[in-house]
């Protein structure tokens, strides 16, 4: 996908060490001040809108059909915590393991398509797993799997207490960033940032490019299987909105909002899209008309997203 | 009763009779993505959404304006087509220059906004739209019972179809209109009003929406979720058929309706997902679609 990004004159990243620094110290203060399970949502939901954002951010796919990697994970977990008995720490691993097999399946198939065909395929694949989901017995159909038991992790912290929950989600999410950091700014980050770029230039030098993309990919879809696992486990409920394709759409209009790209957009986009959600749920349909007006806007006026406009405007990277 | 390959032909003809009126609205709907794709270079994911207001335009024209069935046929298009040409002129043709994901992204936002305005009036349950006193009643074939409307809809959906395909490929207007989706800078050079073509395009796909919309409410119910729960397939047909092919989605439209009639006979599990399994193998083998040509 098109977008500028302002190359600074030194290639400096202290500045994102810093605003780093300051996030950390923000999240440990603010369950204290805003509704724990509120922050929760967002951060599992900035966890997936990060590891979207490496595919469309930083390669240049356009993933119609990340739902798929959220909802699976989320059953999957689910599953693993209240059929399996498996504590909270294995099921999530677990759902990550499948939504990495998953997304290994889905890459396969589709990587060979550029654009439209790769989304268009994504979507598809998307929808199969939706109306396999929707039948299969073990997922509950229309209700979900409930009562999901949040268990003891790692046998000594109880996730039955909120605050312990909320470090432990913390946690989670900061090791799914930082891990996204480290790959993004990386040598295989700069071949992905190459091949958003200008792919057949990649191609000619040398690259192997569907390698490049289908690690890329797998890397995505098993991140946000970490969320979704993680989600299950919060919300002691894996349900059928999070594979069905608003869903999908949803995550895209984080990652828009917040700044295709960049390193902090997607959790700034998720916290709008969750907050906004939360907020305007009294008013039902409310919610779907403020997000389709948020991305009208976004693509017409503001496709940087907060993030990426502010970054331009201060002229540092973010 | 007759029995054949295990499935009275009851059951049998009259599955392949619903997968020929929903092949009828796939083929309609993804004609009109079809052509807009071809010439816009957008996937116009509001194209359910559009569909909807035809039908809710024809529901309401009957409620409060007495405008009954047939002149809805053509008042319904009409208005959605302006409609979309306002859209059009408004808000797409800033993105034409961009990525075409931009335009899927804008269109997905309209058809959010679109929806969540009419669930907050109409709610989601869906409002009834008789069937017009000169198409009701059926005729017994004997194998089975046709009912008037639903070949009425096969026919004029057949019609339409037909119609648009000829206007595009064998006339003037749909040579000027072929010519701009490959080079829209020459035909301009030679003088022909290549925006203004764009915004009529348009208009005509929406149109063709909104026309599937009012044949539709007889049958489905006029709700405002009628178009999101198409929209998806409708995108497979598309894909299935090849993007900028025109005769591509009318074939490919009918025959999925008629492959997902067939398989809710048979094998009623995948029905829902039989279409998707065809596009996955379609991608594999044949990228540019059955009928495409490389974009």
């Amino acid at each position: 996908m098109m977008q500028e990004t302002a190359s600074p004159k030194k290639a400096g990243h202290r500045h994102q060490y810093a605003i780093f620094a300051g996030m950390v110290a923000l999240f440990l203060v603010l369950p204290f001040v805003i509704y724990p399970i509120f922050l929760m949502q967002a951060l599992c939901f900035a966890l997936f809108a990060c590891a979207f954002n490496l595919l469309i951010g930083y390669t240049g796919l356009v993933s119609f059909g990340h739902a798929m990697f959220l909802g699976v994970a989320g059953y999957t977990s689910a599953h693993a915590a209240k059929v399996w008995g498996l504590p909270p720490e294995l099921a999530i691993l677990a759902a990550m393991a499948m939504s990495a097999a998953l997304g290994l399946v889905v890459g396969l198939l589709a990587i060979r398509r550029q654009g439209i065909y790769f989304a268009m395929i994504t979507l598809a694949l998307a929808q199969m797993i939706f109306f396999f989901s929707l039948q299969a017995k073990f997922t509950g159909g229309e209700d979900g799997i409930q009562s999901v038991p949040r268990g003891v992790m790692f046998g000594i912290l109880d996730l039955q207490d909120t605050m312990t929950l909320y470090f432990v989600v913390l946690a989670i999410f900061l090791a799914g960033f930082l891990l996204i950091y480290r790959v993004v700014h990386s040598p295989f980050g700069q071949v992905l940032k190459a091949i958003r770029e200008n792919e057949p230039r990649a191609v000619s030098l040398g690259y192997n490019v569907h390698q490049y993309k289908l690690i890329a990919f797998v890397l995505s879809a098993a991140l946000s299987g970490l969320a979704g696992g993680t989600k299950a486990i919060v919300f002691q409920l894996a349900s059928l909105t999070d594979v069905h394709w608003t869903m999908s759409g949803e995550v895209v209009l984080m990652t828009l909002l917040g700044g295709l790209g960049t390193v902090f957009g997607p959790i700034v986009g998720a916290f709008v899209v969750i907050a906004m959600q939360n907020y305007l749920a009294q008013l039902g349909s409310w919610v779907t008309i403020a997000q389709g007006v948020v991305f009208v806007v976004c693509v017409l006026a503001f496709r940087r997203g907060i993030v990426g406009e502010l970054g331009r405007f201060l002229k540092k990277p973010l | 009763m007759i029995e054949l390959l295990g499935i009275s032909t009851q059951a049998l003809f009259g599955q392949l009779l619903i997968g020929l009126i929903n092949g009828s609205f796939y083929a309609m709907l993804s004609l009109g993505l079809a052509v807009i794709f071809g010439l816009l270079n957008i996937i116009n994911f509001c194209h359910g959404a559009l569909y909807m207001i035809g039908a809710f335009v024809a529901w309401l024209a009957l409620q409060h304006l007495g405008i009954g069935y047939w002149p809805a046929l053509i008042v319904a298009p009409i208005v959605v087509g302006a409609f979309g040409m306002v859209l059009e002129r408004t808000m797409l043709r800033h993105l034409y220059k961009l990525d075409h994901l931009y335009g899927l992204l804008l269109t997905f936002g309209l058809a959010l906004v679109i929806e969540g305005v009419f669930r907050n009036e109409f709610g989601s349950s869906g409002l009834p739209y008789g069937i017009p006193p000169t198409l009701s009643g059926g005729q017994n074939l004997g194998f089975m019972f046709l009912p008037n409307y639903r070949a009425w809809v096969i026919v004029a959906s057949l019609g339409v179809c037909l119609a648009t395909w000829y206007v595009i490929e064998r006339t003037k207007l749909g040579a000027y209109l072929r010519a701009a989706t490959e080079n829209p800078v020459l035909v301009q050079a030679f003088g022909i009003n290549v925006p203004r073509m764009i915004t009529l395009t348009y208009g005509l796909g929406v149109a063709l929406a909104a026309l599937a919309g009012v044949l539709a409410a007889p049958i489905y119910q006029v709700s405002p979720l009628m178009g999101s729960n198409l929209i998806i397939v409708v995108f497979a047909v598309v894909v299935i058929g090849g993007m900028g092919s025109i005769l591509g989605s009318v074939i490919t439209g009918f025959a999925l309706g008629v492959v997902e009639g067939l398989t809710k006979v048979f094998y009623p599990e995948a029905s829902s997902t039989v279409i998707f399994i065809i596009m996955a193998i379609v991608l594999l083998i044949r990228p540019t679609g059955l009928f495409g040509r490389a974009h």
